[in-house]
């Protein structure tokens, strides 16, 4: 094989023909600039939509859930386990919101080479009191700089910094929600009451936005101790625990390990938003499926060229295979021109791409529902961009493969005689 | 002398759309320096024979030797190689490649056969072409010349590999009396002075006595 002949034919071919040429690499580049394009788009969609609850969500939460005890005493009575027991009424089992053992729990697990880090929470349960009017609310005791590493809190501050409230141990994030219906803003101080009873008064350091109003509503941050405090209960008191962990996969297999270890409800992060994962895995098949249809009729438009192109080179190709060329080149020069087409067409389609991704990821877009969010989200993963020229050159290819393979066993006699 | 050419036995049949016996029992050689012309009647298998000899055609029996190596039964990739190096073609219509200027024309089967440098090929195209005359329209493209240049550049183009044998095809077919006579003189010259072998197929009576043997053919057979 002799590349260097074979490449200066086919650039000759090509060239000689440049109208016809780049109608075909118009056809790659167009295919491979939506690709780049929606494939950008829709996964830096994806990525907003799951950060929403994903990157937010531990991947295994520990807490311990009241419910009923799963073994009546009844059943515990040998006299009785022949029989058919009923229970009516059945109460939740009397047991503390608070882990048993937190610490040294918490301890444990930040030594544990799967974790990425842990967070302890207190939940507590206030009244944001306006004057006679009190307002439902959860109070989340945080160890805020934890929360900003791990879970991303930080973007979802809207005004003031998590330092402020690190700093302030009478500091409180308020829920948007909360703020806007109470017309609080950083500075001013709100009063919470417990269930018991006492008030408290805490000062506004930050707004907290979810874009999730149902949260946004309720929910407010202090720190870990401010919410001790107002429990009135020690350092010692954490009624959640929240795991990060290396590898989302070991969420699974963890949780019902640290259930049985703890004796805790664990729960992770598939089994909590199992629903995500389905819409994610939906819009990237779309994706795919538009800018794959999108590329096969590119590679129809060079079959068709490619195919017209050669009964036009029926001559040359007779030429080249009495003078020495043997089938097996005459098959390369027109694979060789398919996939220079491909890989010029695609790689300006790449670069449209490209432009056509940085023009939306700058195109204003601005929601309530996410406070962070200026622009259209884009996701610049160079894999993308490696995945679309592949695909051109493997499509292309395709496409002069039976054409070039038709070039091969074309008879020179035929043609000679022909004439 | 030794035989540069040597067919033995050769049959072959057209199948299509009729059976057909077209070459019968064809056996003859051709010695080094030889300078011979095939005639006959249109149908009469001389221009089949022609593809037989050149290894494009491969559906026949019998036995085809160049330079004493058997060429029957090689593989097509082999043959190519073979047509590359050892056999150079002229056909009636020019055979050009219109998008390639008439040097690469001439190049082509040299760079193809990649035993010299692309310089050197360059400087040997360019001596082929000043040899025919025709040196000053190396540049241009091969559809922009006269049919007689373009049949000097075909020339040029069965020279550039240094051939054993130069097969042509009617050379003279569809070129005027002057022209004719011009590539005549020229294949004469070759094969006069470089010792050439050449088979030419053609209808022209007077060209083909001035070559040194006329092979006469009738319905498939050789008869004198």
């Amino acid at each position: 094989m002799n590349w260097p002949v074979i490449l200066s034919i086919s650039k000759t071919h090509l060239l000689s023909r440049l109208k016809q040429s780049s109608i075909a690499a118009l056809g790659v580049t167009f295919g491979i600039g939506t690709f780049i394009t929606l494939v950008s788009f829709m996964t830096g969609l994806n990525h907003l939509l799951d950060n929403l609850i994903l990157d937010r969500t531990p991947h295994v939460h520990l807490y311990n859930e009241i419910k009923p005890s799963e073994q009546q005493p009844v059943e515990l009575l040998e006299k009785f386990a022949e029989g058919i027991n009923i229970v009516h009424s059945v109460k939740p089992r009397q047991n503390q919101e608070r882990i048993h053992n937190a610490l040294p729990i918490l301890e444990h697990l930040r030594k544990d080479a799967r974790v990425r880090g842990v967070t302890p929470q207190v939940r507590a349960q206030v009244f944001y009191v306006a004057g006679s009017i009190k307002l439902n609310g959860i109070i989340n005791g945080v160890d805020v700089m934890e929360e900003v590493r791990l879970f991303n809190l930080g973007d979802y501050i809207v005004s003031g910094e998590p330092q402020d409230l690190a700093r302030n141990d009478n500091g409180i994030l308020l829920g948007a929600g909360i703020a806007k219906k109470m017309s609080l803003d950083i500075g001013d101080k709100v009063q919470i009451t417990t269930a018991s009873g006492d008030l408290f008064q805490l000062k506004v350091v930050g707004l907290y936005q979810s874009g999730l109003a149902e949260i946004d509503n309720v929910q407010s941050y202090t720190n870990l101790k401010t919410a001790q405090r107002i429990l009135g209960e020690g350092n010692s008191y954490i009624t959640d625990v929240n795991l990060k962990l290396h590898d989302l996969e070991e969420a699974e297999p963890m949780s019902r390990e640290l259930s049985k270890q703890y004796n805790l409800t664990a729960i992770d992060i598939k089994t909590a938003n199992a629903q995500f994962e389905t819409g994610t895995s939906i819009r990237n098949i779309i994706t795919y499926a538009v800018s794959i249809t999108l590329l096969i009729v590119a590679g129809f438009g060079i079959y068709n060229i490619l195919n017209m192109m050669i009964y036009e080179k029926m001559n040359d190709i007779a030429i080249l295979k009495a003078t020495g060329f043997s089938g097996r080149d005459v098959k390369m020069i027109f694979i060789s021109q398919a996939m220079l087409i491909g890989v010029v067409g695609g790689v300006i389609g790449l670069i449209f791409g490209y432009l056509i991704s940085v023009l939306i990821d700058h195109t204003p877009f601005e929601t309530e529902a996410l406070p962070t969010i200026k622009t259209f989200p884009v996701n610049f993963n160079p894999v993308y961009y490696l995945i679309g020229i592949g695909f051109a050159v493997a499509s292309t290819f395709f496409a002069g493969y039976l054409p070039a393979r038709r070039a091969e066993r074309i008879d020179p006699v035929e043609i000679i005689r022909g004439q | 002398m030794v035989n540069v050419l040597e067919a033995v036995n050769i049959n072959k049949y057209f199948t299509d759309p009729v059976s057909f016996h077209v070459l019968r029992d064809i056996t003859f050689n051709i010695k080094k320096g030889e300078f011979v012309s095939i005639m006959g009647k249109s149908g009469c298998g001389k221009s089949t024979l022609l593809y037989v000899l050149s290894t494009m055609d491969t559906d026949y029996t019998g036995e085809l030797y160049l330079s004493g190596d058997r060429l029957t039964g090689r593989s097509g990739k082999e043959l190519s190689a073979v047509r590359n190096s050892e056999i150079g073609f002229i056909f009636q219509f020019h055979y050009l490649l219109p998008e390639f200027s008439v040097l690469q024309n001439v190049m082509l089967p040299a760079l193809k056969l990649a035993r010299k440098s692309t310089a050197q090929i360059k400087d040997d195209a360019m001596h082929k072409l000043e040899l025919l005359g025709i040196g000053d329209q190396a540049g241009k493209l091969a559809s922009r010349i006269s049919g007689g240049q373009k049949q000097r550049v075909a020339i040029a183009r069965a020279l550039i590999n240094e051939p054993t044998i130069i097969m042509a095809d009617e050379p003279t077919g569809n070129l005027d009396s002057k022209n004719s006579e011009n590539v005549f003189n020229i294949l004469r010259k070759l094969s006069h002075e470089q010792h050439l072998s050449l088979l030419v197929v053609t209808h022209d009576h007077d060209f083909a006595e001035k070559t040194d043997r006329i092979i006469t053919m009738e319905d498939g057979r050789i008869i004198s």
